[in-house]
């Protein structure tokens, strides 16, 4: 008893102190709900903050408690939205994020964004507001130009990282690259390869020359041979590289050049880029692979046959490994004898419609898990799958957190029983218990639901497509997953009865999207009628649709406010796009005309 | 829009012609567009095979006014994203947003009638309507559809030029080469990608030197009449008028016009030349022949 009494006399420095050794977020969060004072306490000395949706809370708000923010993490769109399944003009604008932290957290140092739209102007704002600005990470972003990249680059002071991953930009010249000033010395890391237009080269290479402390270097695909030598002869500490363009003539200088240059980098462990990449330029990796640790093949549909095979078995200390279909199972029979220290894997599809023939199998799955104990995360297309496949893959790897299958053909059982694959990802979610992100095809019946929500009790993420017989396969997971943060489903013969079965589990959950599924006006509204601390939202781009083409192309604007669609009387009709998520910011206010929040 | 689509087809005559894989992406603008829609409303049993499934997939969406109960699989989908504008240049794009927004209303009214829910229509594995485009499906990111689509036309390395700029060809970027002709003193430039054909090229050809060329007549000459001045240049690539089309290629190799695909001829055309059909002999053309065989995909 003394002792606890004893915690109310410590100074608030102290426990200040004691705080800050709390640096997951969960922690934190949790800390701040014990009593008022530690919530004052926690609040003020919060440097990072992570918000997985930006719509789960007001960016003032979030501001305003957290005035000593250095760090902040966003994420905006549903991940649906990567396969174009969220219209155009959805939301998850960043300009009230950067706005709001403008006004209340000028000490801002990162910023990092996935899934959002930034403009041009909200860059611009963020390079004037923070006067201390060190790091923007924009990964699959949309919205802004290269001028905003110039602005950022012009006024941010002391940045030390700029990456762009996968985000769509707009190429409005090469003169971008010129804006960093010439005292601007402290860049760490700079990704621009998601760039598609020209780099003006001498500006590149100026800028390389005076960052001595340049780590991480991701080119775009417009950066030749030539350059990329000339920029590894000027950075022998480069950890990690992205190639540009690796096209280059054998015998030229500038190839000649890259080997020398190369081999100096004795830290080198993390490549990607090889776009273009000849079999004759891959040879010049081959004096670094023995050290490196990730390598990302994905962009580089020429490395495929013997030439991977003949890099490949180098990289013996390889963790992380992302690569194209097209290295066929024999590819990966390499990667499995040869890199036994391998972590993650993700082979991507080379041929989206699985109209050629098989080029990966369950065959390389199986040769991987058997060669590759320590695999964890995994994200693999194939044509096909099958559930002894599947049950020798958990046998030998029971290490699995992340665990990723897309059989390209959807619904497609097992050929060689013509049986769903309910055993074979049943084994996966009964062995590996640390399993967090799940995502399942082919022939799928309520089965497979039913040992998910018996067995995956880690599970954060599951992703579900084309599967399931009825309502129950969906109630399995609401009832059995106790930790599920993110549930989308697409496809699927899930109705109004699942989706009502325990609606107070969507408050334990970030969010979840159902698209093409058996849901109905009625059981939305009654959903948001029983939950009123979630934003149930529809996306209807049809109706939205029909009405402007009856007016002629003259754009009606139906805001949240007319409800003379949703209530017209028709509750039956089936609901295209469900997103729920849990919010205390009220329903949004920003919403275009196909959504509606009910 | 409904007259854009007639004209769409026409543009392409004869798809196959060229021997151009259907997953080079050039094709998608123009002509396949409506040419492939009719196929897609074929009934064919088998595999898929060649189609263009990427391009397939954005055009079923918007263009299939009568769709097969089983197409309805997903297709309630988004009209065209920005991601999407990678694949394709900025006209055929602004075509493509228009008549997928026109007529998607026209086929999703159908589509709201005929739905069944995607579960009760059991698809046989090997049924082409399984392998039908869906939205959204493979989920693969747009960055890796697009070089998924492309990933087919890598064909043998070029020479790589030399240069302080690197030579990245964007496909909103103009390409000009010069062009000459016999008899007129002045060059001119023209911009190959802004044309789709042999046709349209050859056409503004004669709009080019049209004038210049009657100039140069009037001037050596005595005074023509009016009717002299603009007088077409034709047959520019089929060897029958005064003049004849070569082109000198990235090998330094003078060439006939017309011989090779369009995309082929835009990226290995480095300058032109309108030269008199008469002075053209087998010894200043190399055969095309032996080029086809070695960069044919």
């Amino acid at each position: 008893m003394k002792v606890q009494s004893a915690m109310f006399y410590f100074p608030e420095e102290v426990i200040e102190h004691i705080f800050s050794f709390l640096t997951h977020h969960p922690d934190r969060n949790t800390v701040s709900t014990v009593c008022k004072a530690w919530y004052k306490i926690e609040r003020l000395s919060r440097r990072e903050v992570f918000v997985g949706n930006c719509y789960a809370i007001r960016p003032d708000r979030a501001a305003a408690r957290f005035p000593g923010l250095r760090s902040l993490t966003l994420k905006g769109k549903p991940h649906f939205a990567d396969f174009d399944l969220v219209p155009p003009d959805w939301g998850g604008l960043a300009g009230p994020w950067i706005e709001a932290m403008a006004r209340s957290c000028p000490n801002l140092e990162e910023l990092r964004m996935k899934r959002m739209v930034v403009s041009d102007e909200s860059l611009e704002l963020l390079a004037h507001a923070f006067p201390n600005f060190k790091a923007l990470v924009l990964v699959s972003c949309e919205g802004f130009s290269t001028d905003g990249l110039a602005a950022v680059a012009r006024s941010c002071k002391s940045l030390r990282e700029l990456d762009l991953q996968e985000n769509e930009i707009e190429d409005r010249g090469p003169r971008w690259l010129n804006s960093f000033p010439d005292m601007c010395t402290s860049l760490v890391s700079l990704n621009f390869a998601c760039l598609k237009g020209e780099v003006n080269l001498k500006s590149l290479e100026r800028l390389v020359c005076r960052s001595p402390n340049l780590k991480c270097l991701r080119l775009n695909r417009a950066v030749p041979v030539e350059t990329l030598a000339k920029i590894m002869n000027q950075c022998p500490n480069l950890e990690d590289l992205g190639t540009g363009s690796l096209l280059a003539d054998q015998f030229s200088e500038a190839y000649v050049s890259l080997i020398s240059a190369l081999q100096k980098c004795k830290k080198l462990r993390c490549l990607s880029g090889f776009w273009d990449a000849s079999p004759l330029c891959l040879l010049a990796v081959y004096p670094i692979c023995a050290n490196l640790t990730g390598l990302n093949l994905s962009y580089a549909p020429t490395v495929q046959g013997q030439d991977f095979i003949n890099l490949i078995q180098h990289c013996v200390k390889l963790l992380r490994l992302w690569v194209l279909d097209s290295v066929g199972d024999k590819g990966l029979a390499v990667v499995a004898s040869a890199c036994k220290e391998l972590q993650e894997l993700r082979v991507f599809p080379s041929d989206l419609f699985a109209a050629g023939p098989a080029t990966v199998t369950e065959e390389g799955l199986v040769a991987i898990s058997t060669g590759c104990p320590k695999l964890n995360s995994l994200l693999y297309f194939c044509h096909s799958m099958t559930n002894s496949a599947l049950i020798t893959v958990s046998k030998n790897c029971p290490n699995f957190t992340r665990f990723r299958l897309c059989i390209l053909e959807p619904r497609k059982p097992d050929p060689a029983t013509n049986e769903p694959l309910d055993e074979g990802f049943g084994a996966v979610v009964k062995t590996c218990k640390n399993l967090r992100r799940f995502s399942i095809s082919g022939l799928l019946t309520d089965q497979v639901f039913y040992y998910i929500g018996k067995y995956a009790k880690a599970l954060e993420m599951l992703s579900i497509a084309f599967a399931g017989d009825t309502d129950q396969g969906m109630t399995y997971v609401l009832n059995g997953c106790k930790n599920l943060r993110k549930l989308e489903i697409r496809d699927c013969p899930f109705g109004d009865g699942a989706l009502l079965a325990d609606v107070t589990k969507y408050e334990t959950m970030r969010s979840l999207w159902m698209s093409s599924c058996d849901i109905s006006l009625r059981g939305c509204k009654a959903l948001a009628t029983k939950m009123p601390s979630l934003n149930v939202e529809i996306i209807n781009e049809w109706e939205a649709e029909m009405e402007e083409n009856l007016n002629n192309g003259v754009a009606e604007v139906i805001s949240n406010n007319n409800n003379k669609h949703i209530n017209n009387g028709n509750d039956e009709r089936k609901v295209e796009k469900l997103y729920v998520y849990r919010t205390v910011g009220g329903p949004r206010t920003d919403a275009p005309d196909f959504v509606w929040t009910l | 829009m409904e007259e854009m689509q007639p004209k769409l087809l026409d543009l392409i005559p004869n798809e196959r012609g060229w021997g151009v894989t259907a997953n080079d992406r050039e094709m998608v603008i123009g002509g396949g567009f409506g040419v492939r829609e009719e196929k897609k409303l074929e009934l064919r049993l088998g595999l898929p095979g060649e189609e263009d499934w990427n391009a397939n997939r954005k055009k079923t969406e918007g263009l299939c006014a009568n769709v097969k109960p089983s197409f309805s699989l997903g297709l309630f989908g988004a009209p065209q994203t920005k991601q999407e504008a990678g694949l394709i240049t900025g006209e055929a794009q602004k075509i493509h947003a228009k008549a997928d927004k026109q007529t998607s209303v026209v086929e999703r009214k159908a589509i709201a009638h005929a739905a069944t829910p995607p579960a009760a229509t059991p698809l046989p594995s090997n049924s082409r309507a399984a392998n039908a485009p869906v939205v959204g499906w493979p989920p693969v990111r747009s960055f890796r559809r697009n070089l998924a689509s492309t990933s087919k036309t890598v064909l043998e390395p070029q020479k790589w030029a030399s240069g302080t700029c690197a030579k990245f060809e964007n496909s909103t970027k103009g390409l000009f080469v010069k062009i000459n002709m016999d008899g007129v003193p002045i060059g001119r430039k023209i911009d190959l990608k802004a044309y789709d054909s042999y046709d349209k090229l050859s056409s503004a050809v004669d709009q080019l030197f049209r004038g210049l060329l009657a100039d140069q007549r009037s001037e050596i000459g005595t005074e023509k009449n009016v009717e002299e001045k603009g007088r077409a240049i034709q047959g520019l690539l089929d060897g029958s008028g005064e003049y004849t089309l070569v082109y000198e290629d990235d090998e330094g190799d003078k060439m006939l016009v017309g011989d090779v695909p369009w995309e082929m001829f835009v990226s290995t055309a480095k300058r032109l030349r309108v030269l008199k059909s008469s002075d053209l002999s087998a010894s200043t053309l190399r055969t095309t022949s032996r080029k086809r065989a070695a960069t044919e995909c």
